[in-house]
């Protein structure tokens, strides 16, 4: 399990400076409620991003993408909206977009970014 | 390249129309829909094409495939898609060329390993590639020698995905996998066995079953039990003519669609189907509510359906043969499509005389009513379709001392009605029929001046005059009178034809 956070710490870092590079800036990481957790909020121009970071070390049990499932995009919207009032912003548009970060251990990692999924 | 397309084949009875099998690949979340009017099992493609690319070794890519089939209106059922989906699909990835894919008619269903499956009706669906103008095909190597009995098709057969793909141009590690095997080709229907010649005693009936297979003729049959009605119904198809090729690939694509697939080679003689009279309606026409199923009569086609004991067979289920009788075809009415199948049989009824077989003797233990209400279980309008009504008596020991060893043997009556076919062919030509009982009673009288004269009819008119017959009895007597003179080798019937033919139709009437 320790593994598993670790890794997945350090998908979520890679994904941050993913976005980074692609000028967005990173205004929340790992924000919570307790409906559950987004990973990351970003905001690109005037809208705001909500990302899931989905991490692997292999595909063997699959893309990470295959483990982004329709209940947990359903439950990415009900998070998003709960940010959106908590922080008091109001965004005029907000995306959801998805991230798998493929992190083989003899090999580069690789970032694949999918925007306004659901 | 982020579309890509490909054909294949969706069936509705024998007909088959070209489908076109599209995939767009977008950047979505991973995942396979498939629109375009898909039946359950089409729409399980979804998960076993995933499944199968990726086991094969030729993965999906990990975004979402939009799969359509088109056009959308037309209802399509079962797995034979999954082939032209996964390769839809890889070309779509950009794996495969589409130029390549675009040109290939794809038929088969996948395992889960990535192995083809053979499916059932692929000589018809092939047959409509071709005819569509597709003649370059792939299909699971268990089904290439059935698709190669379609003149004009270059069939294709792969064991796997993953060989398909490689043909297709995809840069793959080559796998050996063991081809599926298909079912061992399905021997000829019982071919009837026993020759013409074993029948001992009832020349009459012999001679009736000489002028079935020469004029098309339905024939029904009375008779006690152990008279010998089930060995000449069974000596029937034996006296036919060899099937032409478009008959042979006909009957062949009926009975691929029924899931006996024919082997590598084409059977040229006329089937023979004797369901049992415990069959449905539907086991007879054919039926099912999404991939529709030729039945008996279907399968019958271009051959003899034998109906033994036929006043056991529920009249509902006898009064479904009107139809094709009528008409050559049977259609079947869905909700969704009407499904046409051709039912072009010759029709043998054996029946026995009241429940308990022995009328006429001392044994008989059935009261008149009994009798009657047995008998009229074939109802008129089906047995007034029936050129020759014969009665089987037993034979007796006269009877068999006097023809022993002396019967037409099967392979001399069927020269002897091939000659006689080809007279009647030779007298229609340039008419849409090729045998004596195809030919309408008006047309028979009027516009084919094909009435032998009123000299030769002395009898027969007068019969209708009485009222004896009807107007239609009339011209189904004047038939049989044309398939015996054809088969004595006479220009037009005589009196003495006419005579014999009023003995077969009339033999039945009580």
């Amino acid at each position: 399990m320790a593994h598993n956070t670790e890794l997945g710490r350090h998908g979520e870092q890679l994904a941050a400076e993913h976005l980074e590079a692609r000028g967005m800036s990173v205004i929340e990481r790992n924000w919570r409620c307790r409906l559950g957790e987004i990973d990351l909020v970003a905001r690109d121009g005037e809208a705001v991003v909500f990302v899931e970071v989905k991490t692997r070390s292999g595909h063997g049990y699959g893309h990470p993408f295959e483990a982004i499932t329709p209940p947990k995009l359903a439950r990415m919207r009900r998070l998003a909206i709960a940010w959106c009032e908590q922080s008091g912003a109001h965004p005029t548009r907000i995306r959801i977009d998805a991230i798998a970060v493929t992190l083989p251990r003899d090999a580069p990692a690789d970032i694949e970014h999918l925007e306004g999924v659901s | 390249m982020p579309v890509a397309r490909t054909a294949s084949v969706a069936l509705l009875g024998l007909t088959g129309s070209i489908v076109e099998v599209e995939a767009d690949l977008s950047a979505q979340l991973p995942g396979v829909v498939i629109i375009g009017l898909p039946d359950a099992a089409l729409g399980e493609a979804r998960d076993r094409v995933r499944s199968a690319a990726s086991n094969a070794g030729c993965p999906l890519p990990s975004r979402r495939l939009t799969v359509n089939l088109s056009p959308a209106a037309l209802p399509k059922h079962g797995s034979g898609f999954d082939l032209a989906i996964a390769i839809a699909c890889l070309a779509a990835a950009g794996e495969l060329s589409t130029e390549s894919v675009a040109r290939v008619v794809h038929l088969g269903e996948l395992g889960l390993d990535g192995r083809l499956r053979p499916i059932d009706g692929i000589l018809p669906a092939v047959l409509a590639a071709v005819r569509a103008g597709h003649d370059l095909v792939m299909v699971p190597s268990a089904n290439a020698e059935e698709a190669s009995l379609v003149p004009g098709a270059r069939v294709v057969g792969v064991a796997s995905l993953l060989d398909a793909a490689i043909w297709h141009g995809g840069a793959f590690e080559p796998r050996v996998s063991d081809p599926v095997p298909g079912q061992s080709p399905v021997e000829d229907a019982p071919e009837p066995t026993g020759d013409l010649a074993e029948v001992a005693g009832n020349s009459d009936a012999v001679e009736a079953m000489l002028v079935a297979a020469s004029g098309g003729h339905h024939v029904s049959m009375l008779g006690p039990p152990g008279a010998g009605k089930t060995m000449l119904a069974s000596r029937l198809p034996g006296l036919l003519p060899d099937l032409d090729a478009d008959e042979a690939l006909e009957v062949a694509s009926i009975h691929s669609l029924a899931g006996r697939r024919p082997g590598g080679q084409l059977s040229f003689r006329p089937p023979y189907e004797a369901p049992h009279h415990t069959a449905t309606a539907a086991a007879i026409v054919g039926g099912g509510s999404r991939l529709i199923r030729p039945g008996a009569a279907a399968r019958a086609t271009h051959g003899v359906l034998f109906l033994d004991e036929a006043p056991e067979f529920p009249r509902a289920v006898l009064d479904v043969l009107r139809q094709p009788i009528e008409s050559g075809t049977i259609s079947i009415h869905r909700a969704n499509a009407v499904a046409t199948f051709p039912a072009r049989f010759q029709l043998v009824l054996a029946a026995n005389p009241c429940p308990c077989g022995n009328s006429g003797t001392a044994e008989c233990t059935c009261a008149p009513i009994v009798q009657r209400r047995y008998l009229a279980r074939l109802s008129g309008p089906l047995l007034d379709r029936v050129d020759l009504q014969l009665r089987v008596p037993r034979v007796t020991v006269a009877a068999m001392r006097m023809t022993d060893g002396g019967g037409v043997s099967t392979a001399q009556g069927r020269v002897m009605v091939s000659a006689a076919r080809a007279a009647a062919a030779e007298r229609l030509r340039g008419t849409p029929w090729r045998t004596n009982a195809e030919m309408p009673g008006p047309w028979l009288r009027g516009a084919g001046r094909l009435h032998p004269g009123s000299r030769a009819t002395t009898t027969l008119d007068r019969l209708l005059e009485r009222g004896g017959i009807t107007m239609r009895g009339y011209d189904r007597i004047l038939k049989v009178a044309w398939t015996l003179a054809d088969l004595a080798g006479t220009a037009a019937p005589n009196a003495e034809h006419v005579g014999r033919a009023m003995f077969f139709k009339t033999g039945v009437a009580t």
